[in-house]
């Protein structure tokens, strides 16, 4: 029973880090249409920022702000200078471009930061808290990470539905020439989009660094993890991306139990069965593809 | 000579001189227009194989094995228009196939090795085809990548059978003793593997030009102009997927010859991305483009470790230049040369071809 509760608090917190790498690829599918694969590795490098920022001497809170608003910066740049002159030819440009990115940084922070593996602080404790006599498996980190991710998705949920903004980014991601028509800077927007999502993207890096060691692949696993959050969710609706990487992350963490080597396969799996019962997803409201 | 020029230009592609008859007799039949070339290259290899060192040749046999690998790429994304990032787990399965092979049978005869790991790496491709085939776009993709990260894994969990994280070592083919003592196992790998590749390249070039080549191309353009054209679409895009399966394993196959080993660690997201990187930067939906970026893939490490020597730059930028370069020419090749190798080639000769006329013409009227 007490492993159980474990592995599920366990669970949860990894299952809201795949969330909002899940919640950073859902915000850049709905603006452009186009997977980012190198969303965990501009994660990366934010994280890294922020590392060097410690280095420095600056408190854990200011190199959190860094390495957030640093995503921000980098999400605006990468799809200004590099997304939007491609993005009108095809989308399998973007692809080849996101990989080309990815194999780009995670090559390119050795050089700058290193390339031994190095340990991130974590804000709070990463062991459990002691509730009167009781050993309780929740650390304060996890309760902050947890937060994190509920912080975020209320956030962008608000932006969303409630603001001005909001419903910019949604019109333009719904019709391009007729919010252009309109006079929505359609550009403006999907710079916007993307430099939410990279700041969603630093947010997670920042998150999950304390609990693994930081080297320039540590987010592969993680963006495979939350890109199949985001399928199971279809692509398309928040929640639902949040609801799919909470998910994987229980399953993976309850397969990690039974046998570490299989997470990866598990996921694999997952990911195949979803996708041949329900090509589009389990969220998702559109019309399956006929052929 | 007037009336010889106005022949030519009035009749158009008529031939004029022996040699251009016997020209357009060999461009006209499929198998000679790709064989005959095919066959120069391999004239021009088996002497430059005997004139450079052992070195030269491995890479020479690397070059090769990666072209194969990247040809069958090129019919699947770049013919057929369907992205896959899991190439290196096609390439793993012909491997494993080959070591657990002479592990069983260490005097099978290369031919039949290569066989068998085809055969069963194209039946892998069957299994992922059809479910590859449902799938569009990022769904596509993701699936591919699970697979590139998630196949290792499996030889680390069956230890017992693929030997876990170390591998299965095997024994490279041995030259056949007619070729003299002297002759180096490094020179025999690349005599094997560029025969494989120049033979896969004359299949898939033939293949490419006929229905089922236009078939691809069709699914690729338009799935539903190409449905009412009477293509089965399902079937083409299973088709294009067993096939660039089937280069996979022979290439996976040579793969661990030329390794030694069949270990996960060879065979991870890093070769499926580094196949794709070859076909994007040579130029996609080309067969030749594939052969110049195997070259570039095999030739840019060394490139860098010989500048960073020069430069005594530290191990963390060397190590990683090589990795950063292909990034960064990845990200330039999309932004400015979405032809990549081969298109800039074709412009630069249609360039000189037409210039050369113009000049002829010019000649022929002053």
């Amino acid at each position: 029973m007490h492993a159980l509760l474990v592995l599920t608090v366990e669970g949860l917190v990894q299952g809201s880090i795949y969330a909002a790498v899940a919640l950073a690829l859902v915000l850049i599918w709905r603006a452009t249409k186009v997977i980012n694969f190198a969303q965990g590795a501009m994660a990366m490098f934010t994280t890294y920022v922020a590392l060097v920022a410690i280095h420095h001497g600056l408190s854990y809170w200011v190199a959190f702000a860094i390495a957030i608003v640093c995503g921000f910066a980098l999400g605006a740049v990468v799809e200004r200078v590099l997304v939007r002159p491609v993005e009108i030819a095809s989308p399998f440009n973007v692809v080849i471009l996101t990989l080309g990115l990815y194999l780009f940084l995670e090559a390119i922070v050795p050089m700058l930061f290193g390339g031994s593996i190095q340990s991130f602080p974590p804000a709070f404790a990463i062991t459990g808290m002691e509730l009167g006599k009781v050993q309780v498996p929740l650390s304060g980190f996890d309760i902050f990470t947890f937060g994190c991710l509920g912080v975020a998705a209320v956030v962008l949920t608000f932006l969303f539905r409630r603001t001005n903004l909001g419903l910019r980014m949604r019109a333009s991601a719904f019709s391009p020439e007729v919010s252009r028509l309109l006079g929505i800077r359609v550009g403006r927007m999907l710079t916007t989009g993307w430099a939410l999502a990279a700041a969603l993207g630093a947010l997670a890096g920042v998150l999950i660094a304390p609990t693994v060691l930081l080297q320039p692949t540590y987010m592969d696993e993680v963006f495979i993890f939350g890109f199949t959050g985001a399928i199971l969710g279809g692509l398309e609706s928040l929640w639902g991306s949040v609801v799919g990487g909470l998910v994987i992350g229980l399953v993976l963490t309850f397969v990690g139990y039974v046998s570490p080597d299989l997470e990866t396969l598990a996921g694999l799996i997952i990911l195949t069965a979803i996708l041949m019962v329900r090509p589009q997803g389990l969220f998702s409201v559109h019309r399956e593809r006929r052929v | 000579m007037s009336s010889e020029k106005v022949t030519s230009s009035v009749a158009g592609r008529q031939p004029t001189t022996l040699w251009g008859s016997i020209w357009q007799g060999v461009t006209a039949r499929p198998l000679a227009r790709h064989g005959i070339p095919a066959l120069i290259v391999a004239a021009a290899v088996l002497i430059f194989s005997y004139e450079v060192g052992s070195y030269t040749d491995y890479e020479l046999a690397g070059v090769a094995i990666i072209a194969i690998a990247a040809a069958g790429l090129t019919v699947l994304t770049g013919v057929n228009g369907q992205i896959s990032l899991g190439h290196g787990a096609l390439m793993a399965v012909g491997a494993y196939t080959t070591a657990l092979l002479l592990e069983w049978q260490p005097n099978l005869a290369l031919i039949l090795v290569l066989a068998i790991s085809v055969v069963i790496t194209a039946l892998t491709g069957v299994f992922f085809g059809l479910a590859a085939a449902r799938l569009r776009g990022p769904y596509l993709a993701g699936i591919t990548l699970a697979l590139a990260l998630a196949l290792p894994q499996l030889a680390l969990h069956f230890s017992s059978v693929f030997a876990g994280e170390q591998g299965i070592a095997i024994n490279p083919p041995a030259a056949p003793s007619w070729l003299g003592v002297n002759f180096s196992l490094e020179q025999w790998l690349a005599w094997v593997a560029v025969a494989a590749a120049l033979v896969t390249l004359v299949l898939l070039a033939n293949l490419l030009r006929s229905g089922v080549g236009r078939s691809l191309r069709a699914v690729r353009d338009d799935e539903v102009a190409a449905m009412l054209a009477g293509i089965h679409v399902g079937r083409a895009r299973v088709t294009a997927f067993v096939i660039s399966a089937a280069c996979a394993g022979l290439a996976g196959s040579l793969f661990a010859d030329w390794l030694g080993l069949a270990a996960p660690g060879g065979f991870g997201v890093t070769l499926s991305l580094q196949l794709l990187i070859a076909i994007v930067i040579g130029g996609l939906g080309s067969l030749v483009g594939a052969v110049w970026g195997a070259l570039f893939l095999m030739l840019l490490p060394d490139l860098t470790s010989g500048l960073s020597t020069a430069f005594n730059l530290p191990s963390a930028i060397s190590n990683n230049l090589p990795q950063a370069i292909f990034g960064a020419v990845l990200v330039l090749v999309v932004l400015a040369f979405p032809q990549g190798i081969q298109g800039g080639l074709s412009r630069l000769g249609v360039l000189g071809r037409s210039r050369w006329r113009q000049r002829r013409t010019l000649r022929g009227s002053g």
